[in-house]
């Protein structure tokens, strides 16, 4: 019943699938720091850092990549070390677009979780305190559930968008397929191949279909957990 | 004993207080708005950081700015209540109630939740989110989470302030039993001059950043040079009574204060309790003879102590009546008239509704 797609295409959509919820899961993390440490944090830099965070958004993927590239490479400062200690190669793997992809998703994640995090009302947090919670424990039982919609909507956002992330990618981990060839990558490559036409269309249609799901989902989510909270859905 | 001595500048303001609150029972911060009470709660509570001072309660030194201490918020073990609740809304009211249970310390006791739920009255109410209740009840919630979490001292903010008239009356009641059943401090920020009446045994008196006054609740109700007390319209001495007697046929209840007795439409206080009652200034009246043939009810003996200046055109008497001291408003022309001066007996007229207990008193 799969066989309007052939094997190599459906490859290629899994390992899409596969790179965008990897860059999630390794991004998600780091993202919800950046956001607390720019909503909450008063400390010298704190300019350079929401700077920093926001650069994949305006600079061009391909240089994104390159920087990895630079980086995470094999000679990169690094990319060198991760080989030598851990024997982990980025460059040229799956592992290495996730990475990829999440750099470029990184602001979305920040963007989604800081707006949660500026409307939760910081005298709650000082009502934990009073209560006798220390500052992880006020984190993880009042901050994070009331951010816990804008986490779950920037995560899918930003699961989305890596789905068709393509500069930095290509750039840093090459056009392999099986490996790192993801759905734009492949309509790429069906592009430039004489007879492609087909198999591109039919990727991109897939491509549409993914990211629609995608925004709806965050959506709903969205609304859902808001109304868990006992807020009127924004 | 809590003791607080702090100072916190901010551009164009500066706050600059001391003052020391009894182990057990009510103080209350009054003082008109931006007059700093807040920021004194938020000092104890360690929520803020003064610039200098020292806060200690009983041997536990809180905050000590040049003893270099500054022990956290989530250590001090403050009760707080605060003017919006700040419930969790991700919690139930029952999730709420067990926050600070699960956090208070070790081998500390104090009420179980069980009994915690009762004495407020909010069984009903355990399931439901913070979002589902109404004003009165999440103030009745955020009291209960703040007692379930063993506190040392109680913090109010400001708790009835955002209250309409029938929530107040909702959740005074639950203030009023709270305060007999305690044995910690209990700092009670307020600018409504009956939450004192009906609350607090001490009282601190501020204004601009500055404490005015502080002392218990009847000796500072008496002094007539605190304008924000005296200038009131409803400025008058507060007496400590004892219900005596009902009279039903009559349809009065026989109060007994310190100095003399009085007469009030039946109360549904029980015989032998303690009431506190405001006896106005603009209630009571003077005269230099013993008058007769009165609606009156209420006609006491006194001795003329002082006569302070009042509003413009007034003139406030200070009356004592053995030990208590009653406060009268009269016109500087009566004054005159009267040719009133210190040291002369008088008689006391006091309108008997004026004399309707207003809850639970010391």
């Amino acid at each position: 019943m799969f066989d309007w797609l052939t094997p190599e295409e459906w490859q290629a959509v899994r390992l899409s699938l596969s790179v965008a919820l990897r860059s999630v899961l390794f991004g998600l993390p780091p993202a919800v720091a950046a956001a607390w440490l720019l909503a909450r944090g008063r400390f010298p830099g704190r300019a350079a850092l929401d700077a920093l965070v926001h650069l994949p958004l305006v600079m061009p993927p391909v240089v994104v990549g390159w920087l990895l590239l630079v980086t995470f490479g094999l000679r990169g400062p690094v990319g060198a070390l991760l080989n030598e200690w851990f024997g982990v190669r980025l460059v040229f793997t799956t592992g290495g677009a996730a990475l990829a992809t999440a750099v470029m998703s990184f602001p979305l994640i920040v963007r989604a979780v800081r707006l949660s995090l500026d409307a939760v009302d910081p005298g709650l947090e000082a009502a934990a305190r009073t209560l006798g919670a220390g500052p992880l424990d006020r984190f993880f039982t009042v901050t994070l559930p009331l951010i816990a919609p804008g986490i779950l909507s920037g995560a899918i956002t930003a699961f989305a968008a890596g789905l068709g992330e393509f500069g930095a990618v290509i750039t840093f981990a090459s056009n392999i397929p099986g490996a790192t060839q993801t759905l734009p990558l492949a309509i790429y490559s069906a592009t430039q191949t004489p007879g492609g036409e087909a198999t591109a269309a039919k990727l991109a249609g897939v491509s549409l279909v993914l990211a629609l799901c995608g925004l709806l989902l965050a959506d709903a989510a969205g609304r859902r957990m808001q109304a868990m909270l006992g807020r009127a859905p924004a | 004993m809590l003791e607080v001595a702090l100072r916190h500048d901010w551009p164009g303001f500066s706050l600059d207080v001391g003052f020391r609150a009894p182990a057990a029972g009510v103080t209350a911060l009054f003082g008109p708005s931006g007059c700093g009470k807040s920021t004194i709660l938020a000092a104890v509570a360690g929520l803020l950081r003064p610039d200098a001072g020292r806060i200690a309660l009983g041997d536990a030194v809180l905050f000590d700015h040049a003893g270099r201490r500054m022990v956290p918020a989530e250590r001090r073990r403050c009760g707080m209540v605060f003017q919006d609740a700040r419930l969790f809304p991700h919690l139930s009211v029952s999730g709420n109630l067990r926050y600070g249970l699960r956090r208070a310390p070790r081998g500390t006791t104090g009420p179980g939740f069980d009994e915690v739920v009762s004495l407020l009255g909010i069984e009903a109410l355990l399931a439901r989110r913070p979002a589902a209740l109404s004003g009165g009840e999440k103030q009745r919630v955020a009291l209960g989470r703040a007692l379930l979490s063993r506190p040392a001292m109680l913090l109010m903010d400001e708790p009835l302030a955002a209250l309409d008239a029938p929530r107040k009356a909702e959740v005074l009641p639950f203030l009023a039993r709270l305060r007999q059943e305690l044995s910690i401090p209990l700092l009670y920020v307020t600018h409504a001059l009956e939450e004192v009446d009906q609350l607090a045994d001490s009282l601190v008196l501020l204004a601009g950043g500055r404490v005015l006054a502080s002392g218990a609740v009847e000796a500072l109700a008496a002094r007539t040079d605190l304008p924000m007390l005296a200038g009131r319209r409803d400025a008058g001495a507060l007496l400590p009574c004892t219900v005596l007697a009902h009279d039903p046929a009559r349809q009065l209840t026989r109060l007994g204060f310190p100095g003399g007795t009085l007469s009030v439409p039946l109360a549904p206080a029980p015989v032998g309790s303690t009431q506190r009652l405001r006896l106005r200034a603009r209630d009571v009246a003077v005269a230099t003879e013993e008058p007769r043939g009165l609606s009156v009810q209420n006609v006491l003996p006194v001795v003329l102590e002082a006569l302070e200046p009042g509003a413009a055109g007034e003139a406030m008497l200070r009356l004592r009546a053995g030990p208590s001291l009653l406060l009268a408003r009269v016109t500087l022309d009566s004054a005159h008239r009267l040719s009133l001066r210190p040291g002369q007996p008088l008689w006391a007229l006091v309108k008997s509704v004026a004399l309707a207990p207003r809850g639970p008193g010391a």
